[in-house]
């Protein structure tokens, strides 16, 4: 059930942006990752993911057990809220999206088609898919940009309910959420480029 | 796999979907035939076979685009990769959507077309059975493209660049079947042909797709 | 002593330069004593006159077409399962070259076709073969040109290479059954006739000897070529890692 990530080392578009990294995540935890913009943290949650292989270090523990959110919520437009939720629920095979309508206050927006919503109520709705995964460990990219105060609120109550029941959450985002979690910062972590003679096998 | 099949079906019929936007382009197209080479009844009634093969051909390819592009914009690829269904299914599952929404209608509609080419009476049968076996190799075969083109930005042209010499084969035999059955030469090894390229490419090309898709998702 | 030792870049770059001046010499001094020998030196067919002298460019580069694509397919498949960048990079450089001897060899085709057969053009499956090997070297570049990450194409491109072969193949069978539908077993004029490897008195054909070296000169030209592309490609993908370490240090 706990992730554990050992001697980590990331890069993107060929480029090594963090390297060394090291840190466990056990059921019931939350870890917020902080850095500044372009620090690496999409590249890292995305490996994390398994959307991207590291350059090296190892991953465990991450088969099967996560639920990504990234910038972008996979919303069709043209379904309906209750839709869109089903086809999740659907395809990572649990039952009912009524907790999830319940959890993010999507009730009376259920039959609207999607592509109606505002920017934060289809936040809210890419949210409200982690609940129907079902999968333990939530790894949320910048979750609360264009949420307001009251659906912050809303989304940190989701988080800590489901830390309650011993699932885990991996979040990077520069707002304070009120949980009671450790804090990453990423910024130490920044890969060191090889040396410029090293002009062996790869590039770069 | 039954649910991410009914979603694109449902995508697919409801607003701006593009449901029958290639059945109107393969119309359009056999419309064209005659205003461009004539309308001698002869000369349409040999080509009609090879016209209505290469109109399908062109359907399926124009409505490729929006097999696998719509999916990755809006991010619904980056969270079916991490979905507990495997990416070969995925895109299998999606190559059979894009099948039932453009290459069965396709199917259904070539006859109707073959009566504006004057086509052949024995030719009606043998170009809706090339067309029925032939056109899941085309959804299946333009997936892939779809698959190598998703990360590009205008990446149409260029899709087409790559999926016609790989749809030549299926085109060849497909369209020879359709030719001989419609003057009544015997068509056995050219429809084996063509099943065999469609019973592969169904068979092993979603692993290449999916392959092709994960190195874009990086 | 591996041969993957010249997988490094360096180690690549420093050897081919070193080669490459014999390769480009010993190509010239081919092709020039091919050409001429077969020019000047080699009687006319009986039957189809000086125009038969053509061979000696057409049949090397249509040898040289087919087999560039087998080379990058094996390049290809190398990248994939060892991820030597020189590998990828070797397939990117041979395919402009496969192109322009494909170019050549339709050209040639078609400039020797006009007198023999009276027309410029046929869908003989021979020649439609090689149109759709073009078009499937047009394609494999383009795609290369459009994305911008170097590894990413390389693995598209790859895949690519890899389907195509197999769909290419498909075209050249079904290219052969689809002419011979319509014009029951259209007797083409076979490279090998002229050459005499059809034939039992190869040995005696004078222009065997004259092909042959012609076809090594064309050999030689296209390894020089590699060499000497595949180290502009290693620049100037080293250019770009350089300029993107740049950027990454600002």
């Amino acid at each position: 059930m706990s992730l554990r990530i050992s001697d980590l080392c990331i890069a993107r578009g060929g480029i090594p942006v963090l390297e060394g990294l090291s840190f466990a995540l056990e059921p019931g935890q939350a870890l917020i990752l902080r850095g500044p913009n372009g620090s690496g943290k999409t590249t890292l949650l995305r490996t994390i993911a398994g959307l991207q292989p590291p350059v090296s270090g190892t991953i465990e523990g991450a088969e099967d057990m996560i639920a990504y959110a990234g910038h972008s919520d996979g919303i069709k437009p043209t379904l309906t809220v209750s839709e869109n939720l089903d086809f999740w629920a659907q395809v990572f095979g649990t039952e009912g999206i009524a907790a999830a309508i319940e959890a993010f206050d999507l009730d009376i927006l259920r039959d609207r088609p999607a592509g109606e919503l505002s920017a934060g109520q289809k936040r809210r709705l890419g949210l409200s898919r982690m609940l129907v995964t079902g999968r333990p460990i939530w790894v949320l990219d910048e979750p609360t940009v264009s949420l307001d105060a009251k659906s912050v609120m809303m989304f940190a109550e989701a988080v800590r309910a489901h830390l309650g029941q011993g699932g885990s959450a991996l979040i990077a985002t520069h707002i304070d959420l009120g949980l009671d979690s450790a804090v990453l910062e990423v910024g130490p972590f920044k890969a060191k480029l090889p040396a410029i003679d090293d002009f062996d096998g790869a590039f770069l | 796999m039954i649910a991410l099949l009914m979603r694109d079906l449902r995508l697919a019929m409801r607003a701006g979907g593009g449901f029958g936007l290639g059945l109107a382009f393969f119309l359009i197209v056999t419309v064209m035939v005659p205003l461009s080479v004539g309308p001698q009844a002869a000369l349409l009634g040999s080509i009609a076979p090879g016209v209505l093969w290469l109109g399908a051909l062109l359907a399926c390819l124009l409505s490729l685009d929006r097999l696998l592009a719509l999916d990755w914009e809006d991010g619904s690829l980056d969270l079916l990769a991490t979905a507990p269904l495997p990416l070969e299914a995925a895109v299998s599952v999606k190559a059979l959507a894009h099948w039932i929404t453009t290459g069965l209608p396709l199917v259904l509609a070539a006859p109707v077309l073959g009566v504006l080419l004057n086509l052949p009476v024995p030719g009606f049968k043998w170009v809706m059975i090339s067309l029925l076996l032939g056109t899941p190799a085309l959804s299946v075969i333009g997936t892939f493209g779809a698959a190598l083109t998703v990360g590009l930005k205008r990446g149409g042209l260029l899709m087409s660049l790559l999926v016609m010499p790989l749809y030549m084969p299926t085109l060849i035999f497909g369209a020879e079947v359709a030719r001989r059955g419609a003057i009544g030469m015997d068509i056995q090894t050219p429809l084996l042909m063509l099943a065999g390229i469609s019973a592969a490419s169904i068979a092993l090309l979603p692993f290449a797709s999916a392959a092709v898709l994960r190195i874009n998702l990086r | 002593m591996s041969i993957w030792e010249y997988a490094n870049p360096k180690k690549f770059i420093t050897t081919t330069e070193r080669v490459m001046p014999v390769l480009w010499a010993a190509a010239a001094v081919c092709i020039v004593g091919g050409l001429i020998w077969g020019f000047f030196f080699t009687g006319d067919e009986v039957r189809q006159g000086a125009t038969v002298k053509i061979i000696y460019l057409h049949v090397p580069t249509a040898m040289l077409a087919i087999n560039i694509w087998v080379m990058m397919l094996v390049t290809s498949l190398v990248w994939l399962v060892r991820r030597h960048h020189v590998s990828a990079l070797a397939a990117r450089a041979a395919a402009p070259i496969g192109m322009v001897m494909t170019l050549i060899a339709l050209a040639t085709g078609a400039i020797w076709g006009q007198p023999t057969w009276g027309t410029w053009w046929v869908w003989d499956p021979r020649l439609t073969s090689f149109l759709i090997l073009f078009l499937f070297y047009l394609g494999y570049m383009a795609l290369w040109e459009a994305i911008d990450d170097a590894d990413t194409a390389a693995d598209l491109t790859s895949f690519l290479c890899l389907v195509g072969s197999v769909f290419a193949l498909l075209s050249r069978y079904a290219v052969n059954f689809w002419n011979q539908g319509l014009h029951q077993g259209a007797s083409i004029m076979r490279v090998g006739a002229v050459i005499g490897t059809d034939t039992e008195e190869k040995v005696n054909n004078i222009y065997f000897y004259p092909l042959m070296l012609c076809i090594l000169g064309f050999v030689l030209l296209f390894v020089a070529l590699l060499f000497y592309r595949t180290g502009t490609e290693i620049r100037a993908r080293r250019i770009k890692a350089l300029l993107a370490r740049e950027r990454v240090m600002a």
